[in-house]
């Protein structure tokens, strides 16, 4: 049995950076490289599984990106995942999350496991899109914001709990195969040993390429999107005045704010 | 003339906040000519209409559907036949839980432009343009949707105002399709309370986040909490953590802070979530080693520091 987690390589903006002089994205050099924070959570969901299971369960790390990408897989890798996969092809670049899930999709087919897996959204452009067009596109049953999880593998449904607005949750059960985007807080993800870190980077990262996958330029990159990037600008600074001085006349001055607010004289 | 279709959304016979706002964006889009339709999907959709009689709705179209509640296989077959029907060149969903489990899916399927987190939508020549933020919000980015007839935006909540006044709009019933769901909706669950603590009703509230670091420094905010006379609130990863009870996590997922007047974070970053939760708050003080932190965007008063230092001299003061 098998469970494949869709991740992805998210990159964060370092304190100084310039826009491209394109207009249509931040120059790459000033961007910081992580595996996205839900999909720490959503490996660690399919990891306990597989442990839970006494029949041999594969969990399968799968992301779309270059070369960089595989310092996440092996992240992945070093967390319990016992495979990874990464595709890429430079048509990729550009790609949407619809694009993005379109290859998702054909990696599953070839695949073929039992459930899929993916964050809700992910740190750096917030989609929250990807897994779910990836179940439109398998035609498998999907669950968005899913916070708790009972689900065996090989059994013909899972129970879970979408979280929803204002802290209520919402209980479904779905068919599996299904695709699932998991949140925050579902699990406690694991550190990784020394150990597994080093056992991760021997590990070998299979790659593969858009024709593996029988999918086409016009699949992929802007072509097989559904948006376009026009422009990146930062925005106004907004409204906050800043409190400036050493941190006592700082201190001070949030005190009056509060005692002002508490009708008391500062 | 073109539409734009609106898809309304509710739970638990209520209308969702999101949907007025939604409204609200349409108004702002709209162009002379154009027309707005609201469709809202339930078992009895009948009983939203005169909530969604709205200045500037042109038609309610009420789809009766098999399941009361949301179920993402319904919606998606509704909202796919309502496209076909009345070829929107707009069709606006909320950016909510319910929307991510099937707009992108729709989207997929369908062979239309997408955007989502969408919070401005302009016509620039003629052009679409959906702005969104980038890079954990710290840049806004422009996206368009070339040879595009029909966009499906998912709009960002809090950020379109509800349309003022009220219009009797035409309302038509449309039948969804019979669709089959792979899903089974169960129950609702509200989520147990941690303690006794009522964020909603807080009016001064000192939040919490990421910024402190680890478990230990908890009693020490609390102590200034309690110094200062402050309700202690915390964002998603302390009450993820456990270091703090989900009742007091303020944001999207956790609890508005309705009541509150003043309201100072520290340690906090300002993710979108949490900010749903605050950023309506007239008083809002930031604390924050990182000058570039989203939350100094909708504070009123920001401190670039170290958290622990400010906490400890402000703790001087009471």
């Amino acid at each position: 049995m098998k469970i494949m987690v869709a991740v992805k390589q998210v990159a964060a903006l370092d304190e100084d950076f310039k826009i491209r002089a394109d207009g249509r994205d931040v120059v790459d050099e000033y961007l910081i490289r992580d595996l996205n924070e839900w999909d720490d959570f959503s490996l660690e969901e399919a990891v306990k599984i597989k442990e839970a299971t006494g029949d041999p369960v594969e969990v399968i790390a799968v992301t779309v990106g270059p070369e960089d990408a595989d310092d996440s897989l092996r992240k992945c890798l070093a967390k319990g995942a016992d495979r990874a996969l990464r595709v890429w092809d430079d048509l990729i670049e550009g790609s949407d999350p619809i694009a993005i899930a379109r290859i998702l999709a054909a990696v599953a087919r070839r695949e073929a496991p039992d459930m899929l897996f993916a964050g809700v959204q992910s740190s750096d452009h917030s989609f929250a899109a990807t897994g779910i067009a990836t179940a439109a596109f398998l035609d498998w049953p999907h669950a968005a914001v899913v916070s708790l999880l009972n689900y065996v593998p090989g059994a013909k449904t899972a129970t879970l709990r979408r979280e929803l607005e204002g802290g209520l949750l919402h209980e479904v059960e779905v068919c599996c195969p299904a695709v699932l985007t998991i949140q925050l807080g579902i699990n406690t993800p694991r550190y990784a040993s020394l150990r597994s870190i080093k056992q991760a980077a021997a590990k070998a990262i299979e790659s593969l390429s858009l024709s593996d996958l029988k999918l086409s330029a016009a699949d992929v990159g802007e072509a097989g999107s559904r948006s376009r990037v026009r422009r990146m600008y930062v925005p106004d600074k907004g409204r906050a005045e800043l409190i400036e001085g050493d941190v006592g006349v700082q201190a001070k001055r949030l005190a009056e704010i509060i005692k002002e607010y508490k009708g008391q004289a500062a | 003339m073109s539409t734009i279709l609106v898809i309304a959304e509710q739970r638990r016979q209520e209308l969702r906040p999101i949907s007025l706002e939604l409204l609200g964006a349409a108004q702002s889009i709209r162009q002379p000519g154009d027309e707005v339709v609201v469709a809202v999907l339930a078992k009895s959709p009948d009983r939203f209409v005169p909530a969604l009689s709205l200045a500037g709705v042109d038609e309610i179209v009420t789809v009766g559907t098999e399941a009361e509640e949301f179920d993402p296989e319904i919606f998606e077959s509704a909202v796919t036949a309502l496209m076909a029907a009345r070829r929107p060149t707009i069709v606006l969903v909320g950016h909510s839980v319910d929307s991510f489990g099937y707009a992108a899916a729709l989207a997929a399927r369908q062979n239309c432009g997408f955007g989502s987190d969408v919070f401005r939508v302009d016509r620039i020549d003629g052009e679409m343009v959906a702005t969104r933020g980038g890079y954990g919000q710290k840049v806004c980015v422009e996206v368009d949707f070339p040879g595009r007839d029909t966009v499906l935006l998912a709009i960002r909540a809090n950020v379109f105002k509800p349309p003022d006044g009220s219009t009797n709009p035409k309302v038509s019933a449309f039948a969804a399709p019979a669709t089959v769901s792979r899903s089974t909706a169960k129950e609702f669950i509200e989520l147990a309370a941690g303690d006794d603590v009522d964020m909603t009703a807080a009016e001064f509230i000192l939040t919490v986040g990421r910024g402190i670091g680890e478990e230990a420094k908890i009693p020490e905010f609390r102590a200034l909490a309690d110094a200062i006379g402050a309700t202690l609130g915390c964002s998603r990863p302390i009450a993820d953590a456990g270091w703090l009870p989900k009742s007091r996590q303020v944001g999207q997922s956790g609890k508005t802070a309705s009541a509150c007047k003043l309201y100072i974070a520290m340690g906090v970053s300002g993710a979108i979530q949490h900010l749903a939760g605050m950023k309506h708050v007239s008083t809002i003080v930031a604390v924050n080693s990182d000058a570039e932190a989203s939350i100094f965007g909708v504070a009123k008063y920001g401190i670039v520091g170290d958290v622990f230092e400010i906490a400890e001299e402000l703790r001087r003061h009471f």
